[in-house]
């Protein structure tokens, strides 16, 4: 089968419920089964009835890969196992299976307890979801079945984000999920190899922007917040409780430090303590220098930031909160933020991307008035920032991975579609490649080279190289692989002719033609042997074309001369039925000489 | 392909494997023997040690040897600063060694032996633990030599070894020792290491693949499959059946094999470590209750971290929990950090633990309830005002001839009430002690050696079915102490063959390579057209472009070009049948054919045209002067009485 076939059931010309569905090789792979925060009705997860309208999924698909636990990647998992129903193996890095199951139950308790929504999965899906779930190691080969094998390269992004290489037979595509190209204060910069794949699958979040120097931005961010607290006001940093948040820490810890400033930062109380044990025991996967001197020092045990309590919401004076989750969208976040929206002292710095249909969004484009659902309107006078922290790879970033891992064809999601447009056409052009955006619900078929593997005798492959390596060097020469294909036994080799004829035990037989060319050329035959092989040298450059006294031989073609000291030559041209081509060629060369 | 063995001591290889035109060696153990033959390096000098009498073999009047030599109890001792014995240099050219392989933290010690001016410009491949714990026992080793220099460096004993008494007159090799590398040479050698997971398929310049395996005998420890695409080697190092913390050893990876060289197996062959343990507990808790300290010589990463764990809690049993533990090594703490963040190499039960999120090992707790206490030296900030008797001070080096160990050795020694107990497999402990004669202080010996023993082994290779097995020769006999120990051996049976290999020593190994593979592309696969030749056989020939990179071989479709160039051709087999070529020649109009025999066949003279066609079971020889257009009448002809394909 020499196609690739994709179909994103979410984050195709999009941001938010990232799902896409693989067909290679026989195989059926799933890649992200993530949830849409946007939503709160059935759009919230991918529609799984495509993979099959009459429910369980199991016998359509072979393996599920999770990115990263980032909701949008990994929310609509239990949601996909325990409710459509699904029993195969899930595949996730180590780091990932620890973290995701928190953020899953988080968000659980927001939609089902806050919210009363209906149709959700439980806590115990989740536990039964997770069972399912293998963790892999970077670089690790995981053979999934005979076929079908994965491996796990380092994405950056969040802790434990993985891009994963998916191979089945000759075929093989590269998928992204979140990734960023440069290191920052917690995590270092996605790498991959040389893995020239078929296909790399690869986000676009960013796919316009060339995001000035990460220096900028963050003394940019430092500003604001003391600007704001040294007017009195308030700042709220909506967070997810993993990834982000840690960055932001290090940094305000330090600047506090420095600065020597006493307006209180807070981190509001749930996930932090455990997710600060999570990038202890996993600081393998974070950068060069917070794993050096984690020893001596634990990066993430802070002076200056202490635990949020709700009561502080009402305080007086400065203050600093983080606080989840990052898009606005339920929550103590929502919560604190529809208290001081209405201030025009304070401030709402959102450092990341926030999806359609959230708060988040909403004051990020400037609405000055939000509705909720029961009627209540809060007014947006609180400054509202947008600090892109997100660590996504921008334009540069994935030219750059492209250039790293050089595939054959480039498919763009998890990002806007007019942005990637602007994005596909400089792939096409710098690389000169494929690019497809395929839309939900889109299947996008790759045409992939089919390249099978045949056992070939040592023999054979000497014989080549020693002929070629014989030849004057010549670029335009091109190697050729010549034998027989012997298939027998449910066995195949390709081998010489002499040795495929022994092996299945019959004898060939050779044809050979003489025919015979008068010439006129005086001087001795050897001269005129010796003209003849400079005539063919020339004549077939393509060639090896050798004289022995009175014999010029090409390949199995003998040009020999015979006669004495007078003028008229015999010339004998013999050849195997094989190089008919090569024999009557010769020979139509001299006949027309001798004319 | 070749095996080249550069390791006295099994239990820290060196070999150099050259396959398929890559040089590579199979670890880079450092035997640490040599020491015990060496007076040990007090941080504090010590009277004791300094008024040993010096030692002078008996016929033998050498101004330059007096000194180097001292006795105590009956034993000779150099008296100089420590020398080591590094793997073989003489067989290979470190400089052509494209890769290293390194199986686990304990058979690395040679490494900037190995990497540094010698010219070395190939790449290191192990597993992060191995990296970062390896690390750790190099710098300790460094530090631990460095903080005790000695002056006087003793040469002239060398010449007499002969004339010395046992055991070192056994001393192997003496004249190829070495004093240790520098802190600099250390950081060198390790930044040329690339770290690889388990499973992971690293490509060796494009002529193997060699992937490191799950061993099962401590944090990050591997075998290797060194891979063609036809061929399988097996390297199996230190490995483990038993469960303890690391990940549990992968069997089917390692089936199979067409080479499976094993070595590093079990030190303490006739005891069990469960049983050992089981006596350590009681020996300490005994001894910790008659008022008396306890010292557990060790290297400071490995077993120390299950001992922690276990002591602990029978501490707590036998009532005896508010004795501390101390925990002594340069390294000490980074040992106990790392470990705790190195899950995905642990065990399921310790891994699951992260999951919830709790640290793996319990001596992160450990050191917070103050059971456990770590220090870099005795005579760190702390140490003396947190230091309690009784106790149980956990410290190197297990040979006692440099290290803290040392210290607590002369401060313990002539006290009846304390205990030594030797954890540690790798040195034989009446040797070690030997210096420090007399003692009064108790010695239990209660070696805890995880990796396989004789019995496991034999039943691995059962399992795991290699063609030939590649063995240090002292495993295929029992015990030079114990020659009647005959189960104590690998077996041999008539399944496959066994190569036995030892010291200096240069074998061949089986292995012809008769296949390669190419890929063909698509137009290529298409142009096959087999022909059945007989039921089931089916032969087709395939020409096509062909190119090479990385040692992959593609071949593509022939482009026709405009002269002549190659393309594809077809083969002719069988013989002809002469009535029906002589049926078809006249159909054909040519009705002059005259039929004579010949030696080995047929002539068939075509009378008008002068034309003559030779024939015979194997061969058609036209020749026709230069009638072209009869020629290639003829040929069709031909072509039409043959098979072909
Ligand atoms: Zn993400």
């Amino acid at each position: 089968m020499p196609d690739i076939k994709v179909t994103p059931l979410g984050a195709g010309q999009d941001v938010g419920r990232s799902c896409l569905l693989l067909t290679m090789g026989g195989k059926n792979i799933m890649l992200d089964c993530g949830m849409h925060m946007g939503y709160n009705d059935e759009r919230r997860f991918p529609d799984f009835s495509y993979i099959n309208p009459d429910g369980p999924i199991t016998s359509y698909i072979d393996c599920v890969i999770i990115s990263h636990f980032h909701l949008d990647h990994c929310g609509a998992l239990p949601y996909m196992s325990e409710m459509v129903g699904y029993n195969g193996p899930i595949y996730m890095t180590h780091p990932t299976k620890a973290i995701a199951p928190i953020l899953l139950e988080d968000m659980r308790k927001v939609s089902v307890e806050r919210k009363g929504e209906q149709n959700f999965f439980t806590s115990q899906m989740i536990k039964d979801c997770m069972k399912k779930v293998i963790a892999v190691t970077l670089h690790q080969s995981v053979m999934v079945d005979n076929d079908l094998e994965i491996k796990a390269y380092y994405a950056g992004h969040v802790l434990g984000a993985g891009m994963f290489w998916v191979r089945v037979g000759n075929q093989s595509i590269v998928y992204t999920g979140d990734y960023n190209m440069t290191p920052d204060r917690h995590l270092g910069a996605a790498w991959i190899d040389k893995c020239r794949p078929d296909l790399l699958i690869s986000e676009s979040t960013y796919a316009t922007t060339i995001r000035d120097s990460k220096r900028c931005r963050e003394r940019d961010f430092l500003k604001k917040v003391h600007e704001c607290v040294d007017r009195g006001g308030k700042v709220l940093i909506p967070v997810f409780a993993l990834g982000r948040a840690q960055e932001l820490c290090i940094l305000l810890e330090t600047y506090w430090e420095r600065m020597n400033l006493k307006a209180p930062v807070y981190f509001a109380l749930g996930l932090t303590d455990k997710a600060n044990n999570y990038y202890k025991m996993f600081i393998t996967w974070t950068n060069q220098k917070i794993r050096k001197t984690f020893v001596q020092r634990n990066m993430f045990d802070f002076k200056h930031i202490k635990p949020f309590d709700r009561q502080f919401i009402d305080n007086p004076g400065p203050m600093v909160v983080f606080a989840t989750p990052g898009m606005l969208h339920a929550g103590l976040s929502l919560q604190i933020f529809k208290k001081w929206a209405p201030c025009e002292n304070n401030m709402v710095i959102m450092p990341g991307f926030c999806v359609q249909g959230t708060v988040g969004n909403q004051i990020l484009n400037g609405a000055k008035k939000i509705e909720f659902e029961n009627r209540q309107i809060i007014e947006v006078k609180m400054s509202v920032e947008y600090m892109s922290f997100s660590a996504h790879a921008d334009a540069k970033g994935i030219m750059q991975l492209i250039q790293y891992c050089e595939p054959t064809n480039v498919m763009l999601v998890h990002g806007e579609a007019e942005k990637m447009e602007f994005l596909k056409e400089k792939i096409k052009e710098e690389f000169n490649i494929n690019c497809f955006n395929p839309a939900n619900g889109e299947t996008c078929v790759i045409n992939t080279p089919v390249k099978i593997p045949l056992d070939v005798s040592l023999s054979l492959l000497k014989a080549e190289a020693k002929k070629f390596n014989m030849l004057p060097p010549n670029p335009e020469r091109r190697r050729v692989l010549h034998g027989v294909l012997v298939m027998k036994d449910n066995t195949h080799c390709l081998m010489d002719v002499e040795d495929a004829c022994k092996e299945v035990g019959i004898n060939r037989h050779i044809i050979r033609f003489t025919s015979t060319v008068y010439l006129n050329d005086s001087g001795p035959p050897l001269s005129t042997a010796k003209k003849l092989h400079q005539l063919l040298e020339e004549k077939l450059s393509q060639w090896s074309v050798t004289i022995s006294d009175v014999e010029v031989s090409v390949e199995s073609v003998i040009v020999k001369v015979e006669g004495d000291e007078n003028e008229q030559k015999s010339i004998f041209v013999s050849w195997t039925n094989q190089d008919e081509d090569l024999g009557s060629y010769i020979l139509e060369l001299l006949s027309s000489m001798a004319k | 392909m070749k095996l080249y063995c550069l390791s006295n001591d099994p239990n820290k290889p060196c070999h150099i494997l050259t396959f398929n035109e890559i040089t590579m060696m199979l670890d880079c153990g450092l035997s640490m023997q040599s020491v015990l033959n060496f007076l040990p390096l007090p941080f504090v000098a010590t009277n004791r040690l300094l008024n040993l009498p010096t030692w002078m073999p008996n016929d033998v009047v050498d101004a330059d040897l007096e000194g180097e030599l001292k006795e105590n109890c009956d034993r000779v001792f150099v008296d100089s600063p420590l020398e080591f014995c590094p793997p073989l240099d003489k067989l290979i050219n470190f400089a052509q060694v494209d890769v290293i392989l390194i199986s686990n933290y304990l058979c690395m010690m040679a490494l900037p032996f190995i990497t540094e001016g010698t010219g070395f410009q190939g790449r290191v491949y192990a597993t992060e633990p191995t990296l970062q714990i390896g690390r750790l026992l190099l710098e300790e080793l460094v530090i631990y030599i460095e903080q005790c220099p000695k002056a006087g460096f003793a040469t002239q004993w060398k010449n007499f070894v002969h004339k010395l008494p046992y055991p070192i007159n056994e001393a192997f090799k003496p004249k190829s020792w070495k004093q240790i590398y520098n802190m600099a040479n250390v950081n060198a050698s390790l930044s040329r290491i690339q770290m690889v997971g388990y499973n992971e398929k690293i490509d060796v310049y494009g002529a193997l693949q060699v992937v490191p395996a799950s061993s099962g005998f401590c944090l990050g420890s591997s075998n290797w499959i060194i891979t063609t695409d036809y061929e399988k080697i097996v390297y199996l190092s230190g490995s483990s059946t038993l469960t303890t913390h690391p990940r549990p050893m992968d069997h089917n990876s390692l089936k199979n094999a067409d080479v499976l060289i094993m070595t590093d197996l079990t030190q303490t062959p006739i005891s069990n470590p469960d049983s050992m343990l089981g006596v350590l507990c009681v020996v300490v808790g005994m001894t910790l209750r008659g008022g008396g300290n306890v010292l557990i010589p060790c290297y400071p990463t490995g077993v120390v971290y299950d001992l922690f764990e276990c002591l602990s809690l029978k501490m707590a049993d036998l009532g005896v929990a508010n004795c501390p533990m101390f925990f002594v090594s340069p390294v000490a703490d980074m040992s106990l950090a790392y470990s705790n963040i190195l899950a995905e190499w642990l065990s399921s039960v310790k891994q699951n633990k992260v999951y919830i999120p709790d640290e793996p090992f319990p001596h992160g707790m450990l050191v917070k309830s103050n059971k456990l206490k770590h220090f870099k030296h005795i005579y760190s900030d702390g140490f003396s005002t947190d230091f309690q008797e009784p106790c149980v001070v956990f410290c190197g080096h297990p040979s006692l001839r440099f290290g803290d160990a040392v210290q607590f050795v002369e401060m313990w020694g002539n006290n009846p009430r304390n205990c030594i107990v030797f954890t540690e497999p790798d040195f034989d402990y009446i040797e070690a002690l030997a210096p420090y004669q007399p003692l009064q202080m108790k010695v239990a010996h209660c070696a805890i050696d995880t990796s396989l023993n004789f019995t496991q082994a034999n039943k691995l290779i059962k399992e795991l079915k290699p063609t030939t097995l590649v063995v240090p020769e002292c495993y295929t006999k029992p015990p030079a102490g114990a020659p009647n120990l005959t189960e104590l051996v690998i077996d041999s049976t008539p399944e496959r063959t066994v190569i036995p290999y030892k010291w200096g020593e240069v074998i061949n190994l089986p292995l012809k390579r008769k296949q390669g593979k190419v890929y063909i592309e698509n137009d290529v696969a298409k142009q096959v057209h087999p022909v059945e030749i007989k039921p089931g056989t089916f032969l087709s020939t395939i020409t096509g472009n062909f190119n090479v990179k990385d040692n992959i071989y593609n071949v593509k479709e022939l482009k026709p070009t405009s002269d002549i160039g190659p393309r594809n051709i077809n083969y002719e087999w069988g013989s002809i049948n002469l009535s029906e070529l002589m049926a078809k020649l006249s159909k054909e109009g040519i009705n002059d054919a005259k039929l004579d025999n010949t030696a080995n066949g047929y002539v068939i003279h075509l009378q008008e045209k002068d034309a003559l066609i030779h024939l015979d079971e194997k061969n058609t020889h036209v020749l026709c002067n230069s009638d072209e257009n009869l020629r290639s009448r003829l040929r069709t002809i031909l072509m039409q009485c043959l098979k072909k394909f």
